[in-house]
Order: structure tokens, then sequence, then C-alpha cells
């Protein structure tokens, strides 16, 4: 009302979806570090952030869980066209609380041991949706469609499994591997050719049009630095 | 618009939920709220303020907190599991114990307030009469505590209506178990779904709308009664 927002911006204003919350967090201090600029981070779900950019909000730029949001709004014309690129591909891990409950291939998935499996929504997360490929992939999922709960998103998949009120679950390999190994329970790492790639781009949003530390931040995610510390939180790139 | 064929099951669901859960509010609340109106016990303050939580409690705080509790690993999951029930957590029965607690205060405290507002004149009319105390609350008590309880009916079914917050966090978005309305429409917002969120929501306003509308025209009808 009184300035555009970009004059006096004091910190980039930068939406992130909440499955990139720890490598996100990372990124931003060593951005911060380098270039001086201030970065305040919004972690949420896509879809919510989708509705409110396209209700003006004034993130600069997004970090999503998908390739669609950004690419529509591009198409709307609430994203600079062409800006978005793929910053991380998810890995999806059958992953439980128990030990040697999962093995090593994901046969327990075959067996009648569990009697609930959960997904995130495959119509709202990427990782629900590669999770049901996967389950097809192998010829289960008539099967096992009865057995399966739902989270809204990734983070609440976690928690459903991480509180055992699931068996098991297939969670992002970013929630449960650290330094290239399980942080506890059993899990199987699938396949990456099981489902379509789980690609997050992210995309320069019209509020950070010609806002050059946005520009900078954009350019620091695809930086070999940005990407050592993305692969380290279990994400292929 | 296909979409929308995923919204009936959702309605069928939640009138379902709220029926159930306004029906046995009613069956639990109004013992309760009889003997927070009668009691001069030390007890009657910490239970009352107990049963009022959930009106402040953030849904997220309860549907963390059942989880925890009705998972394997609670003490209400190992109980249901001894019992061969198995874990409640993801199925219409643990969403009716959320709607429950979640529900509570808004079915205890207008039948509280009805039954505080009787006086105890009534009530030692009755004992004088040689009323037996059961005879008193069936024949004094609860007659004229009606506008209460129809008023605590109406607010405990809008309200589990209304409810979200648990349903997201013990449900599992099971078509015909635990997907409600309240999710439903979190789910095609969530999607960009944003035509069918629209009839939904709507359809939601507008009924909210008639229930607090009939609850005024109760409650003045109630006070023509009392004046």
């Amino acid at each position: 009302m009184f300035a555009d927002s970009r004059l006096h911006a004091a910190s980039l204003q930068v939406a992130v979806a909440s499955n990139f919350t720890a490598p996100m967090k990372a990124i931003a201090t060593e951005f911060e570090r380098e270039t001086g600029h201030k970065i305040q981070l919004a972690f949420g779900s896509t879809g919510q952030f989708y509705a409110q950019i396209r209700n003006g909000a004034p993130f600069v730029v997004l970090l999503a869980a998908d390739q669609e949001s950004p690419q529509r709004l591009a198409a709307e014309g609430h994203a600079v066209k062409e800006s978005a690129f793929t910053y991380a591909r998810g890995r999806l891990v059958l992953w439980s609380k128990k030990l040697h409950f999962v093995d090593s291939h994901g046969e327990v998935l075959k067996s009648a041991v569990f009697s609930r499996l959960a997904i995130a929504n495959p119509k709202l997360a990427p990782y629900g949706a590669a999770a049901v490929e996967t389950l097809n992939k192998l010829g289960l999922y008539q099967q096992i469609a009865p057995k399966i709960v739902e989270a809204s998103n990734i983070a609440q998949t976690y928690q459903f499994v991480a509180s055992e009120n699931a068996d098991l679950g297939f969670v992002a390999m970013s929630q449960v591997f650290e330094h290239g190994k399980l942080k506890e329970g059993s899990g199987w790492l699938v396949p990456a050719a099981n489902h379509r790639p789980i690609n997050q781009d992210a995309v320069l949003l019209k509020h950070g049009q010609g806002n050059s530390a946005a520009v900078a931040l954009l350019s620091f995610l695809r930086s070999e630095k940005a990407k050592v510390i993305i692969r380290s939180f279990g994400y292929d790139l | 618009m296909n979409q929308l064929s995923d919204a009936w099951p959702a309605i069928a669901l939640t009138l379902k939920l709220a029926s159930l859960s306004s029906f046995l509010l009613l069956i639990i609340a109004t013992p309760l709220a009889w003997w927070l109106s009668q009691t001069q016990s030390l007890w009657r303050k910490p239970i009352g303020a107990l049963i009022t939580l959930p009106l402040v409690l953030p849904p997220t705080v309860l549907g963390f907190y059942m989880l925890a509790l009705l998972g394997p690993q609670g003490w209400v999951g190992q109980v249901t599991q001894s019992l061969g029930i198995g874990v409640l957590s993801f199925s219409f029965t643990g969403l009716l114990i959320g709607s429950l607690v979640f529900s509570l205060p808004f079915a205890v405290q207008p039948i509280q307030y009805a039954f505080e507002a009787i006086g105890k004149r009534p009530l030692e009319v009755a004992a004088t009469l040689r009323a037996s105390p059961i005879d008193t609350f069936f024949s004094v008590a609860l007659p004229l505590a009606k506008p209460g309880l129809l008023t605590a009916t109406v607010l405990s079914f809008a309200h589990t209506i209304g409810e979200f917050g648990v349903v997201l966090m013990i449900g599992g978005n099971i078509p015909g178990q635990t997907r409600v309305v309240s999710t439903q429409i979190f789910g095609y917002v969530e999607s960009m779904a944003y035509d069918e969120a629209h009839m939904l929501s709507a359809g939601m306003l507008v009924f909210s709308f008639l229930v607090l509308l009939a609850l005024g025209q109760l409650k003045s009808r109630s006070d023509k009664v009392l004046t």
C-alpha cells in the first residue's frame, strides 16, 4: 500500500515444501553467510502455498514438492515463465519403526503380518502418488488397498508410522536416513524405477521478479555446495 | 466436476458421526452436568475445567495426544488390543471417540446451566412430597432442563459437523470410515479442485447458518415459556 514490498524488503520470504525443511534450513544458513541476504522461510504444503500465492501472498520463491504447481503458477501469471527447475528428486522408503520388520527387498508387502500401511494422500502428495505407483508396479495395490491409511502429507505419514499407529508406511528417504543409514527401525529403499521420479521444482514468483537476492538464492540452489547439502539429506540430484 | 461424487459418502458419514455423537453425548453429559450443578465437592472445579479443556485446546493438541493414546503403545490402545478390538485409530469408532471428547463441553455446559437455573426450590418441593432423588431428577429436573438438553444436542451436532483438526490427525482419510465433509473440503482445496471445494463449503455455510438460526428460535421459545 505504501511502497512495493521489494523496495524495502529486509528479508526474502521463501515458501518451502515441508518435506524439504531440514535441508533448506542448512542451505539458508549457508546462503545468508555467503551473501549477507536475509531469508524468511515458511514451511507448508505445496497446495496451500499455491492457493496463497494465487491470492497475493508475498513470497518471492517457491520450493514446491512437485512440478505441477510451479508450472500452473507460471501459466497463470503468478510465477516467472521458464524460471522453474528441479532442485531435488525425492526417494521413497518403505519404513517401519520396528526392527527387522521391513526386509531389504520389501517382501513384507506380500505377507499378512501388517494391518495398516500408511501413505501420503496420492492426490495431494507426490510421495503418495509414487507409493501407489510402486504398489501397482509390484501388482499388490488391489490386495493391499483395504489396509491403506492416508495422511494429508508426507510429514503426517511419518508420524503415523513413527507412533506405530501404522505398522509401516511409504515415507521420504530424507525423513528416515541420516549419513546414508537408517536412523531407526527397518526399511527398504524403493528402487527409483518403480515410480515416476519425484521431482521437486523451484520457481521465481512474480513478487520476486527483478529481485536480485531472490535470483541469487535460486542460482545458489543450483550450486555444487547446495547440491552436496541436498544429497546429504537423502535426495537424488 | 466428476470429483464431486466423492462428496456424497463424506456427507453421509458426517451426518452419521454427528448424530451418533450428539446422541451419545446427551447420555454422557446429562449425569455429568447434573453432578456439576448439584455437588459441593472439591472436585467440582477441576472436573469442570477438564471438561471445558477441548473448548480452548487447539484440535491439533487433541489429535496428537489421541493418536498417541489410541496407538498400540498408548494405554487406550493397550486396553483395546487386549480386549481383542484392535487399535482404534483410523477407524470410525476412533473418530467417534475423538468427537465425543471434542464436543463434550458443548453438551455439558448448556445442560449444566439449565439445571442450575432451576434453583433449589422445585427440588425441595419435590423432596417434601417424598419424591426420591431419582424420581425428582426424572420428573422435575429433566423436564425443566429441556431447553438446555435441546441446545446441547444441536450444539454438539453442529460442532461435530465442523470438526476438522482431530479428524485430520486420527482419521487416515478412509472413504466411508473417516473421510468427512471437512476433510473432503481440505482434500479438494489441496488438490486445487476449487469448484468442488466451493460447492461443499457453500453447503456447509448454509447448513451452519440454519443450525444457528434454529438454535435462536429454540432459545426465544424457551425464554417465553420461562417468563
